[in-house]
């Protein structure tokens, strides 16, 4: 892959510098690119592309498939749902509220990306099982947490609860105070000024947030398939039958789930990039 | 803070702090509980017992061998995709950086399907490699390539927004003074971002070794020869050795909170030399 092949690539003559070393990082970086990422995503589209129509809609028919799919997106939905709430409220506190050992708490809210998944999994079903901790005190309110969808709602908002905390916190911390002093002069009430000042601020941020919980959340399955239970049609998420395809060979099963998939989360991050630019325009570049 | 008319009462600043720590202690603290008490549930004996056995100390030795691996190929990928688009100025710039985050919003376990799809038996190698006796999938190279995968904008996007924010005149200076190109990248341009190097391959490094969905795909769980410590800790908890797998899991926590502590570090003593990507 010469760089010199790819009009698209090839370096701009006006701007040349003394700087060496264009040719090989860029024929470099190309190149590994195209090994580890391009060419196997590029695989798995060609698969999914050889995939009859008869076999689309026996794959799209099956009921297992809809609601793992259905699970997947639902539940990492609902997860991520939450995680803005909450993420907003952690910001917030760690923002705004100084207590002791906050610092602390504020290097805790990664653990999820640092966590290895299965660890998160295993330790989560711990807790949830009927008679782990929390558990045993959910059972006799009639709440069941592990084996069942809620689980996997459980599991998708511990993996997806860094992304609404970091994207939202610096946005906080950027605000003038100058903008609610003046809210509160001209007589708006702290909820009023929460509501009509400082929520327009971040939310361009929240969403981000939002949408970055969500994608993640939808594709997970170290954290999610311990504590699913995994009932096929109830529990089961899709990337798990993915997994199930494949164990039966079934490949233009495992593929057709997972061209699905990607379509609809690249659907869903370009969907909240273009809403993001819309508003941005809209607002005169003040967003 | 001190005006009273941006500050919420006393009574709703409580409420909301004691909130917002239930919630971080509900996610965050029990589940972390969870794994050291259900790890020394029988003793200390008990978890050096499940430490010490030979599978489990194969799944060890293959997860350091399979980061020492992948983390190196990133560290070069992003060092040399950094420095292409830092220094230089070509046309589709922001098509490749994205192409490079792509990996970030691939599920782990499409991550793995896309290896099987081109190296497995039906895959489209699949019959040159057994023709020529080479095996990728159910084997360690499977493993490392789908562990490459997911830890592949680890490092570059660290450096990416990091060099483009030191410009170029640095290293202008030290080769108009007739430094050689290489000469300039180790005594100019890698000082300049060993910190924001670091904490890429902190975060490279712990997500390279604790990769379940991925490597699970590709890994075919032969004992002793395919098993990570995260696949082990599966196999372990689905055989309701609830001591040794959490053994193991503790491991992994551990390597979780000193990355962290390490990433904290770094962002308390050299917030300057890193640039704020988020997380």
């Amino acid at each position: 892959m010469a760089s010199a092949t790819l009009p698209l690539l090839r370096r701009n003559r006006v701007a040349s510098s003394v700087i060496p070393g264009f040719g090989p990082t860029l024929g470099f970086t190309l190149f590994y690119l195209s090994l580890i990422v391009l060419l196997p995503l590029a695989a798995l589209l060609l698969k999914a592309a050889g995939t009859t129509f008869e076999q689309w809609g026996r794959i799209l028919g099956d009921p297992r498939i809809l609601s793992a799919l259905w699970l997947s997106f639902g539940g990492a939905f609902a997860a991520a749902l939450i995680n803005a709430v909450f993420g907003l409220l952690v910001a917030w506190v760690l923002v705004r509220y100084p207590f002791p050992g906050r610092r602390i708490v504020d290097a805790m809210v990664d653990l999820p990306f640092a966590l290895p998944t299965a660890v998160a999994g295993i330790a989560l079903t711990a807790l949830y099982a009927p008679n782990g901790w929390l558990g045993k005190l959910l059972t006799p309110l009639g709440i069941t947490v592990a084996f069942t969808p809620l689980g996997v709602v459980v599991a998708m908002v511990f993996i997806g609860l860094p992304f609404v905390v970091r994207t939202v916190e610096p946005v906080l911390q950027d605000i003038d105070l100058e903008l609610e002093e003046a809210a509160a002069s001209l007589g708006a009430d702290r909820l009023q000024t929460f509501f009509r000042v400082i929520l327009p601020a971040i939310a361009p941020s929240l969403l981000t947030g939002f949408s970055l919980a969500l994608a993640r959340a939808v594709g997970e399955y170290g954290s999610v398939i311990f504590i699913a239970g995994n009932l096929p049609g109830i529990s089961e998420i899709a990337p798990l039958l993915i997994i199930t395809k494949l164990e039966q060979y079934d490949y233009v099963g495992a593929t057709a789930i997972a061209a699905v998939m990607l379509t609809i989360s690249f659907a869903l991050l370009l969907a909240v990039n273009l809403l993001q630019k819309w508003r941005r325009a809209r607002m005169g570049g003040r967003g | 803070m001190n005006n009273q008319a941006i500050r919420e009462p006393a009574l709703v600043r409580w409420t909301l702090t004691i909130l917002a720590l239930a919630f971080l202690a509900l996610f965050l603290a029990l589940p972390l509980m969870a794994v050291l008490v259900e790890a020394f549930a029988k003793g200390w004996n008990a978890y050096l017992r499940a430490l010490s056995t030979d599978v489990t100390l194969s799944s060890i030795r293959l997860t350091l061998i399979v980061a020492a691996i992948s983390v190196p190929l990133n560290i070069a990928f992003g060092l040399s995709a950094s420095w292409a688009i830092a220094k230089f100025d070509f046309g589709g710039k922001s098509l490749l950086i994205s192409l490079i985050e792509l990996p970030f919003s691939v599920s782990p376990v499409i991550s793995g399907l896309i290896y099987v799809l081109l190296f497995g038996l039906q895959g489209l190698l699949g019959p040159w490699l057994v023709e020529n006796d080479l095996r990728v999938i159910f084997a360690v190279p499977g493993i490392v390539l789908a562990t490459i995968f997911v830890t592949f904008p680890f490092v570059a996007r660290e450096l990416i927004p990091l060099m483009e924010e030191q410009g170029r005149e640095e290293e202008e200076a030290a080769l108009t003074l007739g430094a050689s190109g290489l000469r300039t990248f180790w005594l100019v341009t890698l000082p300049n971002v060993r910190w924001g190097l670091f904490y890429g391959v902190l975060l490279c490094n712990a997500r390279a070794m604790g990769e379940f969905g991925a490597v699970s795909v590709v890994s075919g769980h032969i004992r002793g020869l395919t098993n990570t410590m995260p696949l082990h800790v599966e196999i372990l908890y689905n055989e309701y050795d609830f001591v040794g797998a959490f053994a193991v899991a503790s491991l992994l926590a551990l390597l979780a909170l000193v990355t962290l502590a390490a990433k904290t570090a770094l962002e308390w003593w050299h917030r300057d030399e890193l640039v704020a990507t988020g997380h």
